[in-house]
């Protein structure tokens, strides 16, 4: 590593890397494949279109873990394929296609847009290719759809807003409403504040939606008053989000009736949303001011090697990594021997830069969702809403 | 009943009704006057807000998007017709849609070159960046106050220019009955390009005006082209004061089924169009038949 600043994350490495080597003991021995040529591992991320700086930040963090561990995972070197999915869902199973058949990639990482996951998904159930989502919050990828060699670093759609809703009903909200697009991201995240809310001792009265990607509010807006509510919850993204929360203040009704949600209302926005967003408070697996060593060394690193502030984005690629690489250790290399593979994937406690987490028996971190609060173009943490919360993963007969 | 809501849910309506109002009008004169299906209009609804998009981001001023939506699209529309609508008026239907929908996707393509595929936030004029409570309970943004005034004020012009002058009264008789232009002696081809490059200016300055009340997005003329249409069908095809009348009517039908009746909020508007065709095929304000 060049500098003491790099330190602590490669100690930390070899950690888990004594760790996982007291674990591959207990294996049967199995030849060592150092030599064998690189592993090849497929990025399949949004290089170009809505969510390329979300691509480009979890592509980037994901190398930077590669790189501290000298370019290798259990032994052998790492290729790296970048992919990029546009996002677009309809050239999806194509994009796998490629990946697999003629890049013969033999580790999946991606993505961020939930249609565009389902082809991953879906090749790794039916070709056994270990695949780690870095964001996509599909609660059907760790619930219905899960499978050994399917896992996921950031999040499901479903926690976030559980965490809010539970939150919120401690603080004493009865009566919620819960505005969201009408797609599946957003139906899923309001299943998670309806029962969060529930946890808390609260209701969602009225769900407000409207088709994606929509942003004529109003309508909506105008039926709040008529409610009396404690408290809306909503779940938008990107530019609706900006929207949202500024007709939110524009109508008047930030101050009589308060607005939260899951993180990503606030999340890389608030530059946009101005005062319009200041005291919000949302959900997330991940805030600003999150105050533990490993964080503070993950941001400086990421700072020094892509010259950018990391995110929330940053943190799942880097995780992914972590992951993988606490796999192949445990195998060495020997990426083909994919139950042993899997079994210390399933079993790893990722030192994660948002506070250690573990996996949940569908493959889906259980993690901290902290409770943020929107001051002066930050998402500050000021609570935890919902301690090592698991996603239910209803449904989910590994097989 | 919530009587503070319904005002705020009316004034809703009729906001989004007057901005429908822009786009259809344009729509109702091309098909009434040149028989033309404009699929493409909804991407000039798109050009306009993107344009604003660009400029206010450029400038830091909306105020300039709007002439310059009304002047590019007065130029943009004399063109299209001259260079491209004009080989079309007497070919088939099925020759103007793939024409119209080819240049769906050529707009968009040029969008997404020059501007990439982001939904962009527009910010409303600092001056206008206020809210005036309309109930005890819901303020409405002054912005939106302003588009509500700003369509009144081109419906008035719209009404006057076609009912009060010369070149109106040959538009009213070319889309009543197109044969009478010729026989008449009047200038079809002017005519054309007058009708072709307002209706134009009318969508792009809708999409300018709607740019901060709506974000800008890829495809996001799809939407109210589709509505427009039935805009058309409600009001009667190539009759201004139909486009009026349907467009209000639609516009609040949507926003109150919007708010009152959530689950069949998507049906309201077709349902309407259905019990209208059967009422009266040719459409409320259906030319004299």
């Amino acid at each position: 590593m060049r500098d003491s600043a790099n330190t602590p994350v490669p100690r930390r490495g070899l950690v888990a890397l004594a760790g996982a080597a007291v674990l591959a003991e207990a294996l049967p021995p199995r030849p060592a494949l150092a030599q064998g040529g690189p592993l090849r591992v497929g990025l399949m991320l949004p290089f170009s279109g809505t969510f390329a700086a979300l691509g480009e930040n979890i592509a980037a963090a994901f190398e930077m873990h590669l790189a501290e561990r000298g370019g290798r995972m259990g032994g052998r070197p790492v290729q790296i394929i970048r992919l990029d999915d546009e996002s677009n869902p309809a050239n999806a199973v194509q994009n796998v296609n490629r990946l697999v058949s003629r890049d013969r990639a033999e580790a999946l990482v991606g993505t961020v847009h939930s249609g565009v996951v389902m082809a991953l998904v879906q090749a790794a159930r039916e070709r056994g290719v270990p695949l780690i989502i870095p964001n996509a919050g599909n609660v059907a990828a760790t619930r219905e759809l899960c499978s050994p060699t399917v896992f996921r670093t950031s999040f499901s759609n479903w926690q976030p807003a559980y965490g809010m809703g539970l939150a919120l009903g401690k603080q004493g909200a009865k009566r919620a409403a819960w505005v969201t697009w009408d797609y599946a991201a957003g139906n899923e995240a309001g299943e998670g504040f309806r029962q969060g809310l529930a946890a808390g001792g609260g209701e969602v009265v009225r769900e407000l939606k409207l088709p994606f990607p929509e942003t004529n509010f109003q309508p909506l807006l105008a039926q709040i008053p008529g409610l009396s509510l404690d408290a809306v919850g909503s779940f938008f993204a990107g530019g609706g989000a900006v929207q949202f929360v500024r007709e939110y203040a524009a109508a008047g009704l930030k101050e009589r009736v308060p607005l939260c949600g899951s993180g990503f209302l606030t999340e890389g926005t608030l530059q946009a949303q101005g005062a319009a967003a200041e005291g919000i408070r949302t959900a997330l697996h991940y805030g600003d001011g999150l105050d533990n060593p490993k964080n503070t060394a993950f941001r400086r690193a990421f700072r020094e090697r892509a010259n950018r502030d990391a995110d929330v984005y940053a943190v799942q690629g880097y995780d992914a990594a972590q992951l993988l690489g606490i796999g192949l250790d445990a195998v060495r290399g020997d990426i083909s021997a994919e139950k042993e593979l899997t079994r210390a994937m399933r079993g790893a406690r990722v030192d994660s830069p948002r506070g250690a987490f573990t996996l949940s028996p569908s493959h889906n971190p259980v993690q901290n969702i902290y409770l943020r609060e929107a001051r002066s173009g930050e998402n500050r943490v000021v609570g935890v809403a919902a301690e090592a919360l698991a996603d239910p993963g209803t449904g989910c007969r590994m097989s | 009943m919530d009587v503070s809501g319904l005002l705020a849910q009316v004034l809703n309506g009729l906001q989004y009704g007057l901005l429908l109002f822009l786009i259809s009008s344009g729509l109702t004169l091309v098909f009434g006057v040149m028989g033309v299906i404009n699929l493409a209009h909804g991407s000039l609804f798109m050009i306009g807000a993107y344009a604003a998009f660009a400029i206010t981001r450029l400038t830091g001023a909306l105020w300039l998007a709007l002439p310059a939506a009304v002047a590019g699209g007065l130029l943009f529309g004399a063109l299209l017709e001259r260079v491209l609508f004009r080989r079309f008026y007497r070919r088939e239907h099925l020759d103007q849609v793939l024409l119209t929908f080819a240049l769906i996707l050529l707009f968009e393509e040029a969008r997404s070159a020059l501007l990439g595929n982001d939904f962009h936030s527009v910010p409303a004029p600092a001056v206008l960046d206020f809210s005036v409570p309309v109930t005890a309970a819901f303020s409405y943004s002054a912005y939106r106050l302003a588009v509500l005034a700003v369509c009144l004020l081109v419906a008035v012009l719209m009404f006057l220019g076609i009912e009060r002058t010369r070149l109106g009264s040959a538009v009213r008789a070319a889309a009543e009955k197109p044969e009478m232009v010729e026989l008449l002696g009047l200038d079809a081809r002017r005519i054309h390009m007058v009708v072709f490059a307002v209706g134009t200016a009318l969508a792009m300055l809708a999409g300018a005006l709607a740019a901060p009340l709506q974000s800008v997005y890829p495809n996001m003329g799809d939407g109210f082209l589709i509505v427009s249409f039935v805009v058309v069908v409600v009001g009667g095809v190539g009759s201004v004061a139909g486009a009026f009348w349907g467009a209000l009517l639609i516009g609040l039908v949507d926003t109150l089924g919007k708010a009152y009746v959530p689950g069949a909020a998507g049906l309201a508007v077709y349902v309407l169009m259905a019990a209208v065709l059967l009422w009266r095929p040719g459409g409320l304000f259906a030319r004299g038949a």
